[in-house]
């Protein structure tokens, strides 16, 4: 292909910054990208766990006084989306992004164009959402919208929510197609499907389920789009609209979505406990299959959301046996897990400590929503504390504990310094604390009544005390997070460097230098084993024990050898196109009709600058 | 979400794939049964004598034209096998799951909702 | 939108070695494919759902042309047609054809959108809208989706024609490649509009 031929002259003349602002906004390397995910989503962390602090100082308190009515409402639905669509999600985005192709050998993904574009659009959908909270009000009808509610509430802030949540599922969906064909095609020479770690399983499981989640999430916004802003009458009982059908296709979406928040965070205890077991992992294929199996099943369950809606008696108990069912995968990975543990060599590090805080929380969330699986329980606690302590157990016991244990066991080779194990610790164990002390409580006042989304409540109902306990835990998991800031700002500044290899690790991506370059591998891996990096450092004796062949990391970076590499330029493209989506998104909310023209041009401007520019610049 | 394993079958099938490619007098026959067909789904819309029999033909006849064009005019037919398995996992989770969301449509209490909104009294395609 | 950029970054890409000898545009096509398949299996099955729900406004088959949409159907067809000999044009490096056939397929393509403008024009003007009822709003989102997917396979065609007609893709593998992604999408939208034209046209209630 003539590549010499289609140099860009004229105009835009292609990006060169290596460091710097313009470094960062045209970079197309999937590990600058991955950072740029993980501070996005670490800040909007730090928004949407303020708005929980909100939510708790109003609760603390019969007839709390912080928070009218109308900013509760706005607090806690912005709460959840932004947990969840800015947050866990992106989260696992920036680790899958980082480390996919070091994990499989691969110098980039499949199309670094395209996975620059996906953080662009992530993070103009995330501030378009945030926006609304300085434009009249942020969206007020809980994160899974239910109509008619959603379509009739005043004000602009459920338009937000549909059209907010359309532009990140777009990044979503996009960078599922990406990590999908690497994944399957860009794997080093020998990396078999079998060979691959967890991670990376898991990744590929998640990528699958938000391709085929997203476009129903997708239409269903669009439903609720027409309905509040052009008259349509999809949720609208008044005509026959019917509001089952809402609930049916969020759901639809809704329970994949929690696997694809949950995966991720398996796959990294899956990485983090045979490394510091020094052990390797208990049952991979069971692990493996298990992953591919909830991911199927996670298809047949939607329903027990519905639980209280009127399904009839069929459906109900169709979706409860395959609610129960979906417990065995489940099982079997932590019975593996543990298998993992036991009778190995460990090391309490923080990564450590994160990921068996992991198993254990998960195994209580796991167990309260096998609870809800029954349907005569499940109609009981339904809109309770009951179940937001269930998802919480979840999703941040279990997700957002897994994606810290990540961070820890993965910042030193980002960053090349170790984060300090004094302070992660003391992270660690105000996490486990304050978490237990805010949401252990809500399981008692769940079934004692209390309803979540309800901004006060009055005295004597007997839910004072554990409201209040809930609160001040709420606060020690902020002085948790707070540590955890200090602990990096510290490593950055003086904290210990990060050799290749330091918690003597399995997978590829412990064979580059800390920080990796930027072409990853100045050789192209050849794969031979599962936890390959492992068998390359490690023999064994007759009697099954390990002994090093060799010391340190497999090589050292050799300047000279890697100046015929070509990576894929940087490019203005991805980001110019992002750039569109925000116009069409208040285009849309105000109708103001110029507004979408310029967003619809702006995104045809930077397709066709991506598509008529070379991929890589001589 | 099936994967086959890294194999030599795939290059042979993409081998395939480069050798036989349809020549355009192929694409011509499959373009002349697909206006055929699509007569015929027309002609028996109709037909009053078709009766009951209306739309499981109308059924085989789309599938028909469905399968004809993702096997030769997108070269499934000639194509990687994995290609097929993410195609044909969209297509059945489609199927799968929205036949059982229309189903659940059917069986839900009857004293939960009642069709009695709107204007459509007693419909009964729900 | 993704296919665009999809498409148009396959015609960058140098080849290059994949563990599964496999193309990675056209692997990230059928996966995108796979996801539209969800995508238009929701809103068909919302239509199906609300097909009998009219409240005070026409039901389906008081306003369906069946002839017309028939006529518009086959154009539709025929475009596949003229979208694969594009494709064989630009096989055998004969780009001066493949052209014509891409503008071919284009102006079909073209046909069918100004005949849905047609339709959709006089559904409204017969007192059908997007806001009548439950079947007009479900009506008009599965059409009007398939539109704007006809919409963006026009442009993707005529970018592919003029970056053929600046030579920026020449002959053989580099027009080929993207021509045969674009006709992946393209073709897809058809069998889209095949199923459409049963379950919504000739199904009777």
């Amino acid at each position: 292909m003539a590549t010499a031929a289609l140099t860009r002259r004229g105009m835009f003349a292609r990006p060169r910054a290596t460091t710097g602002w313009w470094s960062w906004v045209t970079t197309i390397d999937h590990k600058k990208i991955g950072i740029l995910y993980g501070v996005t989503a670490f800040v909007f962390f730090l928004i949407g766990g303020v708005e929980a602090l909100f939510i708790r100082l109003q609760l603390a308190r019969p007839d709390g006084q912080v928070l009218d009515a109308e900013l509760y409402n706005q607090f806690f639905t912005m709460h959840g989306i932004t947990m969840i669509f800015m947050v866990v999600m992106p989260m696992g985005v920036a680790l899958m992004n980082y480390f996919i192709p070091l994990m499989i050998g691969a110098r980039d993904v499949a199309f670094p164009r395209l996975n620059a574009f996906s953080y662009w659009v992530f993070l103009f959908g995330g501030i378009f959402v945030y926006s609304s909270f300085f434009l009249g009000g942020a969206p007020d009808g809980g994160w899974f919208g239910y109509a008619p509610l959603s379509r009739t509430l005043p004000g602009h802030g459920m338009s937000y929510y549909s059209l907010g949540l359309q532009i990140l599922g777009i990044a979503s969906l996009a960078g599922a197609v990406n990590f999908i064909v690497t994944i399957l095609n860009m794997r080093a020479p020998g990396m078999t499907f079998m060979r691959m770690p967890v991670f990376i399983w898991m990744s590929l499981v998640v990528s699958f389920l938000l391709l085929f989640a997203m476009p129903v999430l997708a239409v269903a916004l669009f439903q609720l789009m027409f309905d509040r802003l052009f008259g349509g009458n999809f949720f609208n009982p008044a005509v026959g609209g019917d509001p089952l059908l809402w609930q049916h296709l969020f759901w639809v979406f809704g329970h994949p979505e929690v696997y694809i928040l949950i995966l991720p965070a398996m796959g990294i205890v899956s990485e983090v406990l045979p490394t510091f077991s020094r052990k390797p992992l208990f049952g991979y294929a069971a692990i493996v299959f298990a992953g591919v199996a909830i991911g199927f099943m996670g298809w047949g369950v939607w329903a027990h959301h519905m639980f209280a809606a009127g399904l009839g008696p069929v459906a109900n108990t169709a979706f409860a046996l395959t609610t129960m069912f979906i417990a065995v995968p489940t099982g079997i990975k932590i019975f593996n897990w543990v298998g993992t543990m036991w009778g190995g060599s460990i090391r309490l590090t923080t990564a450590f400590l994160f990921a068996v805080g992991f198993v254990a929380m998960f195994i209580i969330g796991g167990l309260s929503g096998v609870t809800h699986a029954f349907v005569p329980h499940d109609a009981q606690q339904t809109d309770t504390y009951y179940i937001v302590a269930h998802f919480h157990y979840v999703l941040f016991g279990g997700a957002i504990f897994g994606l810290f244990g990540g961070l820890y066991y993965w910042w030193p080779k980002v960053f090349g310094r170790l984060l300090g194990e004094r302070l992660g610790k003391l992270h660690f164990w105000l996490y486990f604390i304050g978490f237990n002390l805010t949401f252990g409580p809500m399981h008692i006042v769940g079934l004692q009544g209390q309803p979540r989304r309800i901004y006060t409540y009055p005295e004597n109902m007997g839910w004072d005390l554990w409201n209040l306990v809930m609160t001040v835990g709420a606060f020690v998991i902020a002085v948790g997070t707070l540590v955890f800031i200090v602990n990096a700002v510290l490593s950055r500044k003086r904290g210990e460097e990060a050799v290749a290899d330091p918690w003597d690790g399995r997978t590829l991506e412990w064979t580059t230098p800390s920080p990796p370059p930027e072409y990853n591998f100045s050789d192209v891996p050849l794969v031979t084993h599962r936890d390959d990096f492992w068998h390359k450092k490690y023999a064994r004796t007759p009697e099954g024990e390990p002994v090093r062949v060799f010391a340190g990391a497999e090589h050292a970076d050799d300047d000279e050898h890697h100046h015929g590499i070509h990576l894929p330029s940087p490019s203005y493209f991805p980001a110019l196109a992002a750039l569109g989506m925000p116009f069409l998104g208040y285009g849309t909310v105000y109708k103001i009709l110029p507004a979408m023209i310029v967003g619809a041009a702006i995104l045809l401007l930077g397709l066709f600058g991506w598509g008529l520019e070379p991929s890589v610049e001589e | 979400m099936s994967l086959p394993e890294v194999s030599t079958h795939q290059q042979i099938d993409e081998l395939r794939a480069e050798e036989h490619h349809p020549t355009p007098r192929q694409y011509v026959k499959v373009a002349i049964v697909l206006f055929v067909v699509t007569a015929f789904e027309v002609a028996i819309y109709y037909i009053e004598a078709v009766g009951g029999l209306l739309v499981p033909l109308l059924l085989l006849f789309a599938l028909i034209k469905f399968v004809l064009v993702v096997l030769w005019f997108m070269h499934l037919r000639f194509d990687s096998r994995l290609f097929r398995r993410l195609f044909v996992t969209g297509m059945a989770f489609a199927l799968i799951v929205f036949a059982i969301v229309l189903a659940t449509f059917f069986f839900r209490d009857p004293g939960a909702f009642t069709e009695s909104n709107g204007s459509n009294g007693s419909s009964s395609s729900e | 939108m993704s296919t665009h950029e999809v498409a148009v970054e396959g015609a960058v890409h140098e080849e290059h070695h994949t563990s599964m000898g496999l193309d990675n545009v056209k692997m990230a096509m059928w996966a995108f494919l796979g996801s539209e398949c969800l995508f238009f299996g929701s809103m068909i099955s919302t239509y199906l759902l609300y097909r009998g729900r009219t409240a005070s406004g026409p039901s389906p088959h008081e306003i369906y042309d069946i002839p017309y949409t028939s006529v518009s159907s086959f154009v539709l067809l025929m475009s596949s047609l003229t979208m694969v000999l594009a494709l064989a044009a630009f096989q055998r490096s004969d780009d001066r054809q493949g052209r014509i056939w891409l503008l071919a397929t284009a102006f079909l393509g073209v046909t069918f959108i100004g005949g849905q403008i047609y339709e959709f024009t006089t559904f409204y003007e017969e007192g059908l809208a997007l806001a009548t009822s439950p079947f007009g709003s479900s009506f008009f989102m599965l059409t009007g989706f398939h539109g704007a997917h006809v919409t963006v396979g026009i442009l993707m065609l005529l970018s592919l024609y003029g970056m053929s007609a600046f030579g920026r893709i020449e002959g053989g593998r580099s027009a080929a490649r993207p021509v045969e992604m674009v006709g992946l999408y393209w073709h897809f939208v058809d069998i889209v509009w095949i199923v459409i034209f049963m379950i919504v046209y000739l199904i009777p209630e």
